[in-house]
């Protein structure tokens, strides 16, 4: 009791706790590092420097808590600093146990710090037995050196009750040091100041660029934030009535003032999620040895951000998945063995954003989840029949294993190694709009993927139309847009057994209607009965065939529709996984940058709607969910099984013997290749598009001007060819005159990109890389695909090369 | 006793109540943007001033027919525990305070989707004011 008291921290004034706070805040950092150098110390022991950080942080929660009066932590941290002083000496090595010992250290000053933190004192926390375990440690290796000495030399006079600590037998030790603590506390700090000169000086360049807030201040600025939109709003409302230049013109500067500031505080609020994993491998390594299990644990894509709120939420559900990983994924290492694979098993936490949400994949390289097992118990608890289980495919089957019911029975724990509190992660996932979805392979492995919404991200997106909605379509699923024109409608669109497609340079795209997929076939009756009657090419009459064709109704005879389209197609080309499909829009309004909005329950359980921004005008636009419009069209079906466990296999099997081509003609007929990763995008403009702009050729693209080079004036030999038929001045003149279009490949990234022009885009190819070496500059070789000499072009080379003759002044001369 | 306020508004020619303290503000009729797929009650969302409602039609929820001819329907914004919703209604009334000595449950008699939505009717002078179940009425959408 008397330590009780002692350790109540002096008078509470505001400034004290003020220190508390920040002593509490940078304890807690300094502890996860630890954690995370005393891991790495494990695996390679002789780490001088993790050592000396080690020490460090120790070193400092003890000067700090000698000055608050937090004894009791100032024992732990003392206790663990004396054996970590053995190891920076070299009296003795690492070993597990001293790391354990370490670890534990932490925790036990992890738990006082957060007593102190709630209550403002250390509590009543006995831990003897770890500064006991602390000091036994060091002091039985050290007993073959000389002990007294060493001690008597790293330890200054006048700190008998420290040195006392080193090695704390009875509860009248800590009693004395407590007593004591005055004079040692004043010491320790002067010295604690000494020591981290060098610290200090990191910490001060870093304070430079960074600094510390309070969340609660954050959240109180988003409150304001919130307050000042709708002030605004209510502003702009009333210029529209008042019809004032001043005034608008000041409601606009308002704006987009406003605007600015909200978003500037919402990225203010985005983490990144490498903040949660710092403590996996502290996770994994202890419930590892507890298992007998050996595994590793592998990261990556930590600097993914998303929103502080979202963070908190899946830090539970996550960490469940990471010790379900490794406590029922993974194997023991004899059957591991036996199994072929590597005695250390790997759980990876991969995360990374896909179509405007942020997944996190959460992998085991264990025994995997046998579908039929999931089955069969399922069928027993009695939580579904045995004809529903039978029709089941083998992914349903696995989902489920979120059921409450399956999740807590013993058996399938036992039987497939799954299934404990699974059901809570989904619905606290859930709970804040994402999914969980699970995907395995017996004997392979399992995959978690938690899919969460970026609440307040913002995302760039594409604005299309289908039956008089508007709805956004995250860039990132977009791969280009095509467009048929009325009259190639009947002939470009072809089906295969009813089922629409398109040929896009070659392969065969299938297509699908988001009016029909939205159900919203009938707004548009009439202009599709007209479109199938004029075209007969879908027999079936069932709506959701005949919605393919709706935008193509007008153009053809039949009765009159007030549908806006022209007649044309519209496809937006999409990639959801590794398969790509072509959505049939009403038409493509515009790009725009847009904030998304989680959407409830009711409507994020369609599947279908990723969330909802707020458009220009001030309506409520959806934003589509590529990915469930594509399971809902049955575009994707089980391929995302294999998407990610077939995926790292691709990556790690393909050698570098093939490679993906992009193969186009240029305007002689000549076929030519550039290796796929060199192209951005491909692009076909109108004609009309392609502006002068000074010496070069441009075209608007994406608003930003792209300046366009044709293929052919890249190769020397042709360069000279082409500059005398420029002479009529006209902007890339050697494209054949009747192209109404130009295509156009896209190279390099934001802000430097640069369009090259060719005559045709034929395919894209996996080519083996047998090249026979170059035939002239700017080539990387020659390849025989589809039995035609294809060059395959360098074309960083032939662009630099460009520039360096200063092209575009050569040109202006000519033209 | 403690008087309990109703914010009151009618569906077709139901005169339905909620408690005032459930109710954020009623504004008047909003662009409600199509929720495809969602279910009929749902009539989709709207925009109030940046934060995104979802729209219930109360007609709908109560088993009522639509009416073509009716004018574009108020929104009475409701909070729950996930956010807003509008419940769609005909026309706004006044906010009543009701007596508990007034309040009735609802006969036996009365079946069908609105059962289970209606606490009860509280009998005032010249009408029945039936006090929605709120929460009832909002699991719908969430």
């Amino acid at each position: 009791m008397t330590e009780e008291r002692g350790a109540d921290p002096v008078p509470a004034s505001a400034e004290l706790d003020e220190m508390v706070g920040e002593f509490l805040l940078e304890s807690h950092e300094g502890l996860d590092r630890m954690d995370h150098d005393l891991l790495a110390l494990e695996r390679d022991p002789g780490s001088p420097e993790a050592i000396a950080r080690i020490f460090r942080v120790m070193h400092t929660i003890k000067g700090t808590c000698g000055f608050l009066g937090f004894s009791k932590t100032e024992a732990v941290a003392h206790a663990a600093e004396s054996l970590l002083g053995g190891l920076r000496d070299q009296e003795f090595g690492v070993t597990p146990q001293i790391v354990s010992a370490l670890l534990s250290a932490g925790d036990a000053i992890r738990h006082l710090l957060e007593t102190i933190g709630s209550t403002g004192a250390e509590g009543r926390a006995d831990n003897r037995r770890v500064i006991e375990t602390l000091g036994r440690l060091g002091g039985r290796a050290r007993r073959p050196r000389l002990q007294s000495r060493r001690q008597a030399r790293s330890q200054p006079a006048g700190r008998a009750a420290a040195r006392k600590n080193g090695s704390p037998r009875t509860a009248a030790s800590a009693r004395a040091q407590a007593a004591a603590r005055d004079t040692p506390a004043a010491t320790e700090l002067l010295e604690t100041a000494d020591d981290d000169t060098e610290s200090h000086v990191a910490t001060l360049s870093l304070t430079e660029s960074a600094i510390r807030v309070d969340v609660g201040l954050l959240d109180g600025l988003m409150t304001l934030v919130g307050e000042l939109v709708l002030a605004r709003n209510q502003i702009m409302q009333r210029t529209t009535i008042q019809q004032d230049p001043v005034l608008s013109s000041t409601a606009q500067r308002l704006d987009v003032i406003t605007t600015e500031l909200q978003e500037g505080i919402m990225k203010t609020r985005m983490q990144s999620i490498g903040t949660l994993w710092v403590k996996y491998p502290r996770v994994v390594r202890d419930l590892a040895i507890e298992c007998g299990k050996q595994v590793r644990i592998k990261t990556e894509g930590e600097d993914t951000e998303l929103d502080r709120s979202l963070l908190e939420a899946i830090r539970d559900p996550l960490t469940h998945l990471v010790r379900n990983c490794v406590d029922h994924g993974i194997e023991r290492p004899p059957a591991r063995k036996k199994a072929g694979k590597a005695q250390e098993g790997v759980v990876a936490i991969r995360a990374y954003h896909e179509g405007g949400q942020v997944v996190v994949e959460v992998t085991d390289d264990g025994a995997g989840i046998d579908p039929g097992d999931v089955r069969t118990k399922a069928v027993e608890s009695g939580l579904i029949s045995a004809e529903a289980a039978a029709q089941m495919g083998d992914r349903e089957a696995l989902n489920l294993i979120f059921l409450p019911g399956l999740s807590t029975a013993r058996q399938i724990t036992r039987l497939s190694g799954r299934g404990v509190g699974m059901d809570v992660v989904k619905t606290n996932v859930e709970r804040v709009g994402g999914n969980v979805d699970v995907l395995s392979r017996p004997g392979e492995g399992t995959t978690f993927k938690i899919k969460i919404p970026l609440t307040l991200a913002i995302i760039p997106a594409l604005l299309v139309t289908a039956a008089g909605e508007r709805y956004a379509i995250p860039q990132v699923s977009l791969l280009e847009l095509v467009r048929i024109a009325p009259e190639e409608v009947d002939h470009a669109i072809e089906t295969i057994q009813e089922a629409p497609v398109y040929r896009l340079r070659g392969q065969l795209l299938p297509l699908v209607s988001l009016p029909a997929e939205l159900g919203e076939a009938d707004a548009l009756q009439r202009g599709k009965r007209a479109a199938r009657e004029a075209l007969g090419v879908f027999d079936s009459p069932s709506s959701s065939e005949e919605t393919e064709l709706d935008a193509a109704g007008p153009s053809h005879p039949g009765p009159a529709t007030d549908e806006p389209a022209d007649g044309a197609v519209n496809i937006v080309v999409l990639q959801a996984d590794d398969r790509r499909f072509g959505l049939m829009v009403d038409g493509i309004s515009d790009s725009a940058e847009i904030v998304v909005k989680p959407l409830g329950r009711d409507l994020k359980s369609i599947g279908v709607f990723a969330g909802a921004t707020i458009m220009g005008d001030g309506r409520v636009g959806l934003i589509l969910d590529v990915m469930g419009l594509a399971q809902r069209a049955h575009v994707v079906d089980q391929i995302r099984e294999h998407g990610l466990i077939e995926h790292a296999e691709a990556v790690e099997s393909s050698g570098e013997d093939t490679a993906a081509l992009l193969l186009f003609s240029d305007s002689t007929g000549g076929r030519m290749a550039l290796a796929l990763d060199l192209v951005d995008r491909l692009e076909e403009f109108p004609r009309d598009a392609v502006e002068r702009s000074g010496p070069e050729t441009v075209i608007q693209y994406r608003n930003e001007i792209l300046p366009l080079v044709n293929v052919t004036d890249l190769l020397p030999e042709y360069r000279r060819k082409a500059r005398k038929k420029r002479d009529d001045g006209r902007p890339l003149p050697d494209l054949a005159d009747d192209q109404s279009t130009i295509q156009v490949v896209v190279h390099g990234g934001e802000g430097r990109r640069v369009g090259v022009v060719v005559e045709r885009i034929i395919d894209i190819v996996e080519s083996p890389m047998d090249m026979q070496p170059a035939s002239r500059p700017g080539v990387f070789g020659t390849l025989v695909i589809h039995d035609r000499v294809t060059e395959v072009l360098d074309l960083p080379e032939l662009l630099a090369t460009r520039e360096r003759a200063g092209a575009p002044s050569e040109e202006a001369g000519v033209a | 006793m403690s008087a309990k306020q109703l914010a009151t508004f009618y569906a077709a020619d139901r005169f339905l109540g909620i408690e005032v303290t459930r109710v954020q503000e009623v504004i008047r009729y909003q662009e409600i943007t199509r929720a495809p797929l969602a279910r009929g009650e749902i009539r989709g969302l709207i925009n109030l001033r940046g934060i995104i409602v979802v729209a219930l039609d109360l007609r709908r929820r109560l088993g009522l027919e639509d009416d073509a001819e009716a004018a574009p329907p108020m929104n009475v914004v409701v909070r729950t525990d996930e956010g807003l919703v509008s419940f769609l209604v005909d026309r706004i009334g006044d906010v009543l305070e009701v007596d508990e000595e007034q309040f009735e449950e609802p006969p036996e008699t009365l079946r069908g989707q609105a059962r289970e939505l209606i606490r009860g009717a509280y009998k005032l002078d010249g009408a029945l004011l039936l006090e929605l179940d709120t929460d009832r009425a909002l699991e719908a959408a969430a």
